[in-house]
């Protein structure tokens, strides 16, 4: 590709993980899709080991957080460092080896994990060979992120890129720490932990993994496409630096909420409660700071869809950062603990949040990045919105429903001491529920297919400065 | 020390150092910087738009 840009920035690789979030999010929302119909008609798994619903689950799971969200926070980033730092990417080979790296480790999972091989972690199921790869694709990403900061024009570090360099720096301690096994065989291995202090280290993991992953990581995308789009700076800047220490200094103790009534000691549970619950001051300080910057132009809501999705994503992230603290309180969490009240929760911030978030960002970066000012229909990108956002309100309530309603039954005892449910009439109950549910899913996905035309006609789109206007379009 | 102490301690420190991060960042001294700061992505040199696409596409073009 010739480079005629002045100050040559790195576009390639923004613009292959731009494309690849979308294909990426249709691949793992698919997977959802199924998974979520098996559980409707368990049929659907063929009596083929590898379409059962235990393998596609961490299928569909790493496939949304890790290509979708991986690639989306990938994209964002390393434009957005270049371009705040107006330094080009401190290394273009590095930043290469990051994307075909990455990518490589997506086939691999979805290659691994439906012939079954998994380490058993959630969200960590990635046998070591593949977590080697992970480590050293994290490190060249460190690398080139942080190596571009260090050759920044102007002496401050605009608050996006700590936000983006505090989910680099976090993860890569998170995965070494969580991966460490001992390997069997090539394909199997055991963690190197034991028992609670195991699940534990899991947890720690696995809600640092949501803090960073899935928070961190797309705040920065807030911080600076919410304020591009806005034609606003943020709301308050000063807000933003508080912002920044309490999220990361909070986060990191909050992971014994997922093991509550279990063999984990009582006071460190109680620990993970009382810190989800201050974890709220944070998380709601930076989603007032991400909505109050449309403060004065609050009508650009009503005209311009991209700028609905960063909102309302924000709107979601309110919600769900909401509920999280609530459903660590003990006595809630003995009622939504192993219901679909979890489930329900993690995709109001995983649909709501990070889609909806990554969803906007992208419609701004895809026009950008193939020479474009604006998409090809931004008719489509309303339709997209309204297709998705009834999508998410349909899961979520669906599951929310389910949760409750199952967890009421679990607990429900006779006069005589004995359950006045079986196990099978809950999950009779939710049936309802279950295919309200699967049109939620559905309708996102449906969502992300009106995307995924969209870019292709822009993509393919005559480009406007250029003298090609008369020549028919590629397509 | 008795470790309770310490950790009593340990909090104090921390509940002091998140003061002090709040004072120092609404201290008026700092407003000019900061605000500065916050218009950095709108003060960016460029539109953002990959024109060098355009280049490619108009080169592929003209060479067929």
């Amino acid at each position: 590709m010739t480079e005629t840009h002045a100050p040559s920035y790195n576009y390639t690789v923004v613009r292959r993980f731009a494309v690849m979030t979308v294909i990426w999010g249709i691949v793992g929302m698919a997977v959802g899709v199924l998974i979520a119909a098996q559980l409707l008609w368990p049929e659907l798994n063929f009596d083929i080991p590898w379409l059962t619903y235990s393998r596609l689950r961490p299928l569909h799971t790493n496939a949304v957080i890790f290509a979708f969200g991986g690639c989306a926070l990938m994209c964002t980033s390393l434009y957005v460092v270049q371009r705040t730092c107006q330094a080009p990417l401190f290394s273009n080979f590095l930043a290469g080896f990051v994307f075909w790296g990455w990518q490589l480790v997506i086939v691999l999972a979805a290659i691994s994990l439906p012939l079954g091989f998994t380490s058993g972690k959630e969200y960590a199921e990635l046998e070591w060979p593949i977590d080697i790869l992970i480590t050293l694709v994290w490190v060249a990403y460190a690398i080139v992120f942080f190596g571009t900061i260090m050759k920044r024009k102007s002496p401050h570090i605009y608050v996006a890129n700590w936000f983006y360099g505090a989910f680099i720096l976090t993860v890569a301690i998170l995965h070494l720490v969580n991966s460490a096994a001992i390997p069997l065989s090539f394909t199997k291995s055991y963690s190197m932990y034991a028992g609670a202090v195991d699940a534990m280290i899991q947890w720690w993991y696995g809600h640092n993994a949501v803090g960073f992953f899935l928070t961190a990581g797309f705040l920065g995308m807030m911080y600076y496409y919410v304020p591009k789009q806005a034609g606003r700076p943020v709301y308050s800047y000063r807000l933003s630096i508080v912002h920044f220490w309490a999220l990361v200094s909070i986060y990191m103790w909050a992971g014994p909420h997922h093991l509550h009534f279990t063999a984990l000691p009582d006071w460190a549970q109680s620990l993970g409660m009382i810190m989800s619950i201050i974890l709220l001051a944070p998380s709601w300080g930076g989603m007032i700071n991400g909505i109050m910057t449309l403060s004065g132009a609050w009508h650009k809501l009503r005209t311009d869809p991209i700028l609905k999705f960063l909102i309302v994503s924000l709107s979601f992230y309110g919600m769900s950062t909401f509920e999280g603290p609530m459903m660590s309180i003990k006595t809630v969490n003995a009622l939504s603990h192993y219901t679909e009240w979890t489930i329900g929760h993690v995709h109001s911030g995983a649909l709501g949040w990070v889609a909806f978030i990554s969803i906007g960002a992208m419609y701004y970066m895809l026009p950008r990045m193939f020479g474009q000012k604006e998409m090809y229909s931004v008719k489509l990108i309303n339709w997209h919105f309204w297709v998705a956002t009834v999508g998410v309100v349909l899961y979520i309530a669906a599951m929310w429903i389910a949760g409750v309603m199952e967890g009421l039954m679990w607990r429900a005892f006779n006069d005589d001491g004995t359950l006045t449910y079986s196990f099978v009439q809950s999950l009779e109950a939710k049936y309802p529920y279950y295919a309200i549910r699967l049109v939620g899913g559905a309708l996102f996905l449906s969502g992300m297919f009106i995307m995924a035309y969209n870019m292709l006609k822009t993509i393919y789109a005559p480009k406007p400065s250029s003298a090609d206007q008369t020549q028919p379009a590629v397509a | 020390m008795d470790m309770n102490t310490f950790r009593g301690l340990e909090t104090v420190a921390l509940l002091v150092l998140f003061i002090g991060l709040v004072i120092w960042a609404y201290s008026s001294k700092r407003k000019k910087d900061f605000d500065e700061a916050a218009n950095m992505p709108l003060n960016e040199d460029d539109d953002g738009i990959d024109h060098s696409m355009n280049a490619a596409k108009k080169q592929k073009n003209q060479g067929e």
